[in-house]
């Protein structure tokens, strides 16, 4: 049974703080398969499209019948435990500095024979399910867990290592007045989050969110303008050093594409929020967020962006805004670069439209904030680095992997004239 | 399956072994040098008498055995590099004896060694293969340390074997390392000090680890009219196998590519495992040892532990085995870890394995077992050599 994880103690400022070592990064690309899978939080295995074999480890022609035909398929994801190991010593830091180290063969019920890491509850013989996680190098790695959950089963050392669990960790959420920003704070408090930060802007604005928010225990309410680069500074100055996971909800957006409006000014706006204000936060929690991923049990663990599902392919209704979420996505990916040697983690959560005032005259379905902030959660929990929220999100990621061209076609249909 | 040529009119000669060192500022290529020109002076043969050349190393890089032949001045018209580790010696071996049975070869030196900086141990690891890479680094990077670990872990649940089982074969081999003065190790090792040593990746424990250090391996292969016009002992080869990847669909490895081989190893060889005076396996961990005595027909599949309880494994005993102390004792000097069993088996044949020497030691089993490049040993190979006769 897995002890549970009791609250960090105040760090010692004298201390060293341990720094961002990584597992083994290196894969090839046929293995490259597994990531993306995990980024998902998807259990997938390379299946011949000639003979069905299932094949692991990553290959570049079918073990059966030598087919080049080799595509990813979830599976799943039971198996037997073989064998197990606890590994002592390891010319690695990364694993130097954490064993004793757990690992284990597995028999999939699917067939192949997979090394894994091992959580603690596993036992020789047991049934397990096997997760595929991102680890500290962004790469996707197998971990058996027992088949039936266990007590503190979450709080395993391996398991959490894996994931970016709220439990115990500092939270900054940029911005106070988005409409998702209750459900938000209430799911990250929920989920054991040890203080939520809040960022404020205009503080002398009044804003329902401030009534209901200020209120909470371990809650706390900042002043953080995104388009003002001497505030965000500033804040990263005061928390920068205990924030382990940012969530940049920051948002401004207004209804129309580049016809609709007579000039630039609300995309100056969109952009200043939605693109240069990640860039802000970035370059002032960035730095520090890096070089806390190796702390201990509330280390930097994760940047999460909350984004448009059409920054992958526009919506002329909302072309604009949609533009400055494109831009946004895209730094993102290059944030994704810049944080990998830390193992700081990025994840975006796509969501479809929201509902709150600015999609108003939108159908549904729409992503009301507390499933947004369910997905988050779990998405965290999971360690995942991409999040679709909502039928919306879901469908238009589909129509996006399938065909590109066809997606953009079908978003730019015409009006129907005489 | 059409009868095999037989190795008849092949010998094998002056096995040399260049004392090993636990780290070496040397490189490989002076490693190899040492044991070529070691094993050339034993022949009183010159570089250019040679026109043969067989290379295994893992520290070359970014030389082959291409590189090799200008670094050295040799000027082979056969030339061959085996990537095969631990099964390196009897591959090399038996490619050699068929160049120089078919004339493509008159004299062939095989070699293998490598050097062992402080980091080459490292950096070996992070480019071995591109399963390991892949699928078994991320796991705790423990090297072959976990996947023996893992492979002991089940054949012992398998099979009720103790860790004082595999002791046995550790300790019988460090008293005969004591009787090599080039092994690496050299204090004594009881059964006491190997159960309590540190865990390494349970249950694997220290001495159930090889010593990675510097080395090389040599033996040279000619007909048997060459090395009796130089006046040369020799071995003769009775019969050879070599098998990859074998048994792909068993789980986990608790056997090896022997079991397919066996029959044909002893027929062509004319001889029964009753008829072997010692055996030489590949010891890269003790459940390796213990399962190659299984798989070569010493025993039954399951009753290695039995088996190593009732024999005496040591020089002097009824089951010599890993007579020169083996890599467990001896030390892995890296691709040469390939070669010190079949070459320590070469003197005992000629007779001239010194302190080690088994008393009338006239038939030698070698085998080898390499490269872990998921969650097993790849590479199986075996020899059976006997005393060579003078014609």
């Amino acid at each position: 049974m897995t002890p549970p994880l009791r609250p960090p103690s105040k760090k010692d400022p004298q201390k060293r703080t341990n720094p961002p070592l990584r597992p083994p990064e290196a894969r090839s690309r046929a293995a490259l398969g597994l990531t993306a899978a995990a980024a998902e939080g998807r259990f997938a295995l390379q299946v011949c499209e000639e003979c069905a074999s299932v094949q692991y480890p990553p290959r570049d022609a079918c073990k059966a019948c030598l087919s080049t035909d080799l595509v990813w398929r979830d599976q799943s994801s039971s198996g037997t435990l073989l064998a197990e190991t606890t590994v002592r010593t390891s010319t690695k830091l990364f694993f130097r500095e954490r064993m004793p180290w757990r690992m284990g063969s597995v028999r999939l019920d699917v067939g192949p024979v997979i090394l894994c890491h091992l959580h603690g509850d596993c036992r020789r013989d047991d049934k397990v399910t096997i997760l595929n996680r991102l680890d500290a190098a962004g790469q996707g790695v197998l971990l058996a867990v027992p088949a039936e959950r266990t007590d503190n089963m979450d709080d395993d050392p391996q398991l959490r290592a894996l994931s970016a669990d709220p439990k115990h960790r500092r939270i900054l959420i940029t911005d106070l007045r988005n409409p998702n920003t209750p459900a938000l704070a209430g799911a990250l408090l929920d989920a054991g989050a040890a203080t939520v930060f809040l960022g404020e802007s205009e503080s002398w604005r009044p804003h329902a969110n401030r009534s209901t928010l200020a209120e909470l225990e371990n809650v706390e309410i900042l002043p953080l303008d995104v388009t003002d680069t001497a505030s965000v500074e500033k804040l990263a100055g005061e928390i920068g050093g205990k924030t382990d996971i940012l969530i940049n909800n920051a948002r401004f957006m207004r209804p129309g594409g580049a016809l609709d409006r007579g000039d630039t000014a609300f995309a100056r706006e969109e952009m200043d929020v939605n693109y240069l204000g990640l860039m802000r936060l970035a370059q002032a929690f960035g730095p520090g967020m890096c070089s806390r991923t190796g702390d201990g049990v509330n280390s930097a663990a994760t940047w999460v962006n909350i984004l448009s599902v059409h920054a992958l392919s526009n919506a002329p209704e909302y072309g604009c805004f949609t533009a400055s979420n494109a831009a946004a996505y895209s730094l993102s990916q290059s944030l994704r670069g810049e944080f990998r040697t830390s193992g700081l983690r990025v994840m975006n959560v796509f969501t479809g439209p929201t509902d709150d005032d600015w999609y108003q005259e939108l159908p549904p379905p729409k992503v009301t904030p507390n499933a947004l902030a369910r997905a988050s959660v779990a998405g965290l929990r999971q360690g995942l680095e991409d999040v679709w929220c909502g039928d919306v999100a879901n469908e238009i990621r589909e129509r996006w992997r399938r065909d590109p061209k066809v997606l953009e076609r079908e978003l730019t249909q015409g009006v129907e004239g005489a | 399956m059409g009868k095999r040529l037989g190795y008849e009119g092949i010998a094998v000669t002056a096995p040399f072994s260049t004392p090993y060192q636990r780290y070496s500022i040397e490189t490989a290529h002076w490693w190899i040098a040492r044991a070529l020109r070691g094993s050339l002076r034993a022949a009183g043969l010159k570089p250019a008498d040679l026109d043969g050349f067989s290379v295994s190393s893992f520290t070359l890089f970014p030389d082959t055995a291409v590189g090799l032949t200008q670094h050295l001045g040799l000027v082979p018209r056969w030339l061959d590099h085996i990537p095969m580790g631990g099964a390196s010696g009897v591959v090399a071996l038996r490619r050699a004896a068929r160049a120089v049975q078919a004339g493509d070869a008159d004299v062939v030196a095989c070699v293998a060694g490598d050097t062992n900086h402080i980091d080459s141990f490292r950096n070996m690891l992070s480019s071995f293969s591109r399963f390991a890479q892949d699928a078994s680094y991320p796991y705790g990077y423990g090297g072959p340390n976990a996947n023996f670990a893992l492979m002991t872990d089940r054949y012992m649940q398998e099979f009720g074997a103790t860790r004082e089982d595999f002791g046995r074969i550790c300790v019988a081999q460090r008293e005969n390392a004591l009787k090599n003065p080039n092994a690496v190790m050299k204090k004594p090792l009881t059964l006491e000090q190997y159960l309590s040593a540190r865990p390494i990746a349970d249950p694997i424990a220290l001495f159930d680890c090889v010593m990675p250090c510097a080395g090389s391996e040599c033996f040279l292969v000619m007909s048997v009219e060459e090395a009796t016009r130089r006046n040369l002992p020799f071995a003769t080869i009775g019969s050879t196998i070599e098998r990859h990847n074998a048994h792909a669909e068993d789980p986990i490895q608790l056997r090896g590519g022997w079991t397919l081989d066996i029959d044909e190893l002893y027929s062509m060889a004319d001889c029964s495992p009753a008829d072997i005076d010692l055996l030489q396996t590949y010891d890269d961990y003790p459940v390796i040892s213990m399962m190659q005595m299984e798989d070569l027909g010493f025993c039954d599949k399951g009753s290695g532990p039995e088996f190593v309880r009732t024999r005496n494994l040591t020089v002097t005993g009824d089951f010599p085995h890993n007579t020169s102390g083996g890599q467990l004792s001896a030390g892995q000097a890296g691709a040469a870890g390939g070669f010190i069993g079949l070459v320590e088996a070469l003197r005992q044949v000629q007779g001239v394995a010194g302190g080690t020497q088994v008393k009338d030691a006239r038939k030698a089993l070698v085998s080898g077992f390499g490269m872990i490049n998921y969650d097993r040993g790849v590479c199986t190979s075996a020899a059976i050599l006997n005393s060579g006769v003078p014609a």
